[in-house]
């Protein structure tokens, strides 16, 4: 272990992830709650206020932006600025750059919000933000990419770990999708509003390349990198498999870029582009388990540990569920059963299930992690909190996707359901009132985790303040084994 | 199975050698079966884009052996389908609503269509049980602005109700306070007077003054006895059903400020046989005359 003491030396930039640390769970909290809140809505539409700003589709992409782009994304910033400086034993490159891509990303996310709730909008699934504020976050973005790439240049260890390839391929994919995505002529250069540079179905391709790309760049490949340095960090147990994770990490960069047309099936996108989108959907498959095994098998040897760790339970659950959705992703690809699930509620289960599960769950077992060892805490204020904000939030998005599943598949079945005389059997307003119930146990599965977000800033809070609940530790296996 | 220990041995012998931030990797080979999974699904591709439309050429693509094409799938489908309702969608053409009521199998057909348009067009304002709401008539009682014949019920779906076509229904209340016939104590009069025709008055005195100003103003849509003009589209005020409410305030706000209710002419989005399927299946809810 004479490397580490080598690594001592090196003086990091910790105080801007403690920052990025604080933010994630900030907008963990926000989006979760704005999220309840529309799912409210969906189930009883009076809680909309009869207010434009409160209006389902003005609070939805606050709710999918304040996950993916606040929670998400500042999770991502924040981890892959602490795991590149310890995977590569220098402090972040560039100096205050780090701090002015932080503080730029979050007046990004403050930005894009309001301008949702005041109704200016692209209407561009996940690139709803205007011409003005995509601006922004590309300057933001190419500085992250600077400081990121910066620190790689400078490392002290001779190769880079697998972690920062994820993270790189994220942000500079992430770049390219942005700017091709929002490439848009301003009404004025002084309006807010503008129009997109491509226009029927080739505006729609673009936006599926960028849209699902979003997911495999950002929600996938980004949390991989956290996954790979996270869980063998928590387990103290070497990678499975490094061949394994250059096999799939390459195989997975190919395949994902060519997947958006299954975003697009039946619709007036040619046909061989569906084709493409398809198949190249169904050859993600094995690429996407890649990481789902090397995650999981990391554990070889040290499985009791998942008795007695409760964030390292939430950390393999949350590879448990990447594992589901990104099965459960290629399933739907497939055009048969995407005529099926296409504009239901699946797909917003299917997102769900990636969202809370692999993302949310992912992201939370890093925070754990992260804030003992930022603030130099002993240990966190309580495991027995991570038990029950582990606990709430499974069953909370067990009822979530389940209803989801449910309700997707009852509304494929209506909408398509014809009589003997061939006529539709039943009419819009009919199917949204069989949706009923299963919108409400999505509220229920909602709130649940919303919940458990809680119960986790609580003990973040405590433990930054350094408090120690009154509590057994379970002695780690990993101290008599390990050392 | 070897112990704990033991893997920790074989593994310390397969690791790759390096280590970042004390994070070191084995060097295991690829799961056998994740491999063939992944040749499995490369194969499978690679046999669809055979198959199928698939990769894009430099005028054209590449059609698949089948030489399947969605687009002419649909055309297929749609043709078969309107095939088989053909012969009853002709016939409707040809008939009058009366004759489609006529013929049973006719009729059973045309109300199960009209059920269809119904949910399509017409329940987002009348409710999917065409109970209607507040503002947006009951098709199913026996009361009727416009008349339920079919031929009544056809001419109100075909042009609307103060739509913009030249041959739509339309009326025009007047707003009482608003143009300043009449006074709010005058108008709360003639609405306890309206009130006292169904019963549900509570000041005689004020209905008494009201019913020289209800003779004045309003019997001439409404009637000399409050049941209604159907010619006028005026609502009969005397039995218990009430589009805008039959509580004083309601009453009171219709007289004061008039109510102006609009429904489209279908005409110009639905074809005549999809009009006529609808005629018979809102007449055959219970209030048909």
């Amino acid at each position: 272990m004479s490397d580490r003491a080598v690594a001592d030396t090196v003086t990091y930039n910790e105080s801007v992830v403690k920052v990025g640390a604080i933010a994630t769970m900030f907008w963990g909290v926000i989006g979760f709650v704005a999220g309840l809140y529309i799912a409210a809505q969906l189930a009883w539409p009076v809680l909309n206020l009869g207010l434009e700003w409160t209006t389902f589709g003005r609070l939805r992409p606050v709710h999918t932006s304040a996950v993916i782009f606040a929670f998400g994304g500042t999770a991502l910033l924040t981890t892959s600025f602490y795991v590149v400086q310890r995977t590569c034993r220098a402090s972040l490159w560039g100096g205050p750059l780090a701090w002015i891509v932080l503080w730029g990303y979050q007046i990004f996310i403050v930005m894009a919000a309001l301008s949702y709730v005041l109704g200016y909008s692209q209407s561009k699934e996940y690139a709803e933000p205007e011409w003005w504020i995509d601006l922004w976050l590309t300057v933001v973005w190419v500085l992250y990419l600077l400081v990121f790439l910066g620190t790689i240049i400078k490392r002290r260890e001779p190769h880079i770990y697998v972690a920062n390839w994820f993270y790189l391929a994220f942000i500079v994919t992430v770049a390219m999708l942005h700017i091709v995505n929002n490439l848009a002529i301003p009404v004025s250069l002084t309006g807010a509003k503008s129009y997109s540079l491509f226009a029927g179905v080739q505006d729609a391709l673009t936006q599926w390349w960028y849209g699902h790309n979003a997911v495999g760049f950002f929600l996938t490949a980004g949390f991989l990198g956290m996954m790979y340095y996270f869980i063998p960090k928590q387990v103290d147990r070497p990678v499975y498999s490094y061949r394994l994770s250059v096999v799939h990490f390459w195989s997975l960069i190919f395949l994902y870029i060519w997947a958006g047309p299954h975003h697009l099936h039946y619709t007036a996108l040619p046909q061989w582009a569906q084709t493409l989108g398809m198949t190249f959907s169904v050859m993600l498959w094995m690429p996407s388990w890649g990481g789902m095994i090397n995650g999981i098998m990391t554990l070889s040897g040290a499985w009791d540990k998942l008795r007695t760790d409760p964030v390292l339970r939430m950390m393999v659950v949350a590879v448990a569920f990447y594992g589901m959705s990104t099965f459960e992703g290629p399933v739907m690809s497939i055009r048969a059963v995407n005529a099926l699930s296409h504009y239901t509620d699946w797909t917003i289960g299917h997102v769900h299930s990636g969202a809370l599960g692999w993302v949310g769950f992912i992201s939370f077992g890093a925070l754990y992690y992260l804030v003992p060892a930022l603030w130099k805490r002993q240990r966190l204020y309580s495991l027995k909190l991570v038990n029950l904000h582990f606990w709430v939030s499974t069953i909370g998005i067990v009822l979530y996707i389940t209803a989801m599943w449910i309700s997707g598949i009852l509304q494929g079945l209506m909408w398509r359901a014809y009589d003997s005389l061939g006529f539709l059997e039943y009419s819009f307003a009919e199917t949204v009132e069989a949706m009923h119930p299963f919108y409400v146990i999505r509220v229920i599965g909602g709130a649940l985790f919303v919940l458990g977000s809680l119960v986790m800033a609580y003990n973040l809070w405590r433990t930054v303040k350094g408090d120690l609940a009154d509590e057994a530790v379970p002695v780690p296996a990993a101290a008599a084994a390990g050392a | 199975m070897p112990t704990k220990d033991e893997k920790d041995t074989f593994a310390a012998e397969n690791t790759t050698g390096h280590e970042w931030d004390g994070i070191a990797e084995f060097n295991n080979p690829l799961p056998r079966w994740w491999l063939w999974i992944f040749y499995a699904t490369i194969v499978w591709s690679v046999g669809y884009w055979v198959v199928y439309p698939s990769w894009p050429l430099v005028q054209s693509y590449l059609p698949g052996v089948l030489g399947q094409s969605d687009r002419a799938d649909l055309a297929t489908t749609i043709a078969e389908a309107k095939q088989r309702q053909g012969t009853y969608l002709a016939k409707i053409e040809a008939s009058d609503v009366s004759e489609i009521v006529a013929d049973k199998e006719l009729f059973d057909f045309a109300s199960a269509g009209g059920r269809s348009a119904f949910g399509l067009h017409c329940s987002q304002c009348h409710g999917s049980g065409a109970a209607g709401f507040v503002g947006y008539p009951n098709l199913a009682d026996d009361d009727w602005l416009w008349g339920g014949t079919l031929a009544d019920i056809q001419h109100t779906i075909q042009y609307g109700i103060r739509s913009d076509h030249d041959e739509t229904r339309s009326n025009d209340m007047p707003a009482f306070l608003t143009d300043e016939t009449l006074d709010k104590e005058q108008i709360n009069d003639v609405a306890e007077y309206v009130l006292a025709l169904s019963n549900s008055g509570s000041d005689a005195e004020a209905a008494k003054r009201g019913e020289p100003l209800y003779a004045e103003n309003c019997a001439s849509c409404h009637g000399d006895d409050g049941k209604g003009l159907r010619e006028m589209g005026g609502p009969r005020l005397t039995d218990a059903i009430w589009l805008y409410g039959g509580d004083k305030a309601s009453v009171v706000k219709t007289i004061s400020f008039s109510r102006k209710g609009v429904m489209p002419a279908w005409e110009d989005k639905l074809d005549p046989v999809t009009i006529k399927q609808l005629a018979v299946y809102v007449h055959s809810l219970g209030g048909g005359e």
